[in-house]
């Protein structure tokens, strides 16, 4: 056993690379998610216009006090249709209102696109130009964050929203932070 | 005549050959544009222009990852850049754009991370691996000086 040293160096890459792509595979780790600095901090203020009146607006003063969960989404994102279903659920169930921030997108296209699908949200911002998506760290849709009811960014979740990690990830913070 | 009409279609060939190659040539030059994305100049002052494109190319666009926001066109990319050009206009510093993007997305929108606690490993890592094989070199010299010379005995003095 003279070169037991590369052996062992070998074996211990071999171990990490195992366990990493075994997560990676399970969907418990995803190498390109960004973790965002928001969380723990208070949410950004934002106001836009609203997707069904641009002459109406909605802003964060219209929901402090409560919590509220933002869905980031387009009607350019395939994922977006993949999630779809899962928030129609949630808003059958819980009283969380599940505000849409409809992210860089056509007007006509976004109304039609809940007119066919079903509305599972109780206001829909209308952000053509990208800017409260930015202030929000958004880097690609679907991400959904949930603020609290002092206005503090609870969590994040990247990619399509699920029964499972509204029940795992999103309740459990509700019942204590929120 | 005969002699001429022989030769033709080698001159030909090698016509045809030739303009091929200067149009494969060419649009080779021809596709060197295409590689700068944000083509559109930002700024009439040179100074400014030059700060917007170093920023540009020290932030990372993030839904391609591996690529700075001056090389990609992705939506977030374009919409990084016009924050980038807006924060320039008003007069705001480099350090303070740099700290409005790690405010919303963290270090890892920063092409070259900042030295903290969780990135030592990451600054460390290469004079720590240079230091390594030196050792490894040193050691493996030294070693093979000790060694004999081994003369070959079939090999005539």
């Amino acid at each position: 056993m003279k070169h037991w040293l590369p052996v062992a160096i070998f074996l211990a890459l071999g171990a990490v690379f195992a366990f990493t792509l075994t997560k990676i595979g399970k969907g418990e780790l995803d190498v390109r998610e960004i973790q965002s600095p928001l969380i723990g901090k208070t949410a950004p203020a934002w106001e836009l216009p609203t997707l069904d009146d641009p002459a109406k607006t909605i802003s964060s003063k219209d929901l402090a006090g409560k919590p509220y969960v933002l869905n980031v989404w387009g009607t350019w994102c395939f994922a977006c249709r993949d999630e779809h279903p899962a928030l129609l659920k949630l808003s059958g169930e819980t009283d969380v209102p599940i505000v849409g921030l409809d992210w860089k997108d056509e007007r006509d296209l976004a109304k039609q696109w809940l007119a066919q699908l079903g509305n599972p949200y109780s206001h829909v911002a209308f952000d053509v130009e990208g800017r409260v998506a930015i202030d929000w760290g958004v880097y690609g849709a679907p991400e959904t964050f949930l603020v609290s009811a002092q206005g503090v960014v609870l969590t994040k979740h990247v990619g399509p929203m699920t029964e499972k990690v509204w029940r795992e990830k999103f309740l459990p913070l509700l019942a204590t932070g929120g | 005549m005969a002699i001429g009409s022989n030769r033709r279609p080698g001159a030909l060939r090698r016509a045809w050959g030739m303009l091929v190659g200067a149009v494969l040539a060419l649009s080779l030059f021809a596709a060197l544009p295409a590689r700068a994305i944000d083509t559109e100049q930002a700024f009439t002052d040179p100074a400014l222009q030059q700060r917007y494109e170093s920023l540009n190319r020290e932030l990372r666009c993030l839904v391609c990852q591996n690529q700075t926001i001056a090389d990609s066109n992705a939506g977030l990319a374009q919409d990084l850049r016009r924050e980038v050009r807006d924060m320039i206009g008003a007069g705001k510093s480099d350090d303070e754009i740099r700290r409005f993007m790690t405010d919303r997305y963290g270090d890892f929108v920063l092409y070259s991370p900042p030295l903290t606690a969780r990135t030592y490993a990451l600054w460390a890592a290469p004079a720590l691996l240079l230091a390594i094989a030196l050792i490894t070199i040193v050691q493996i010299v030294r070693k093979r000086a000790r060694q004999p010379i081994d003369i070959d005995p079939e090999e005539p003095a």
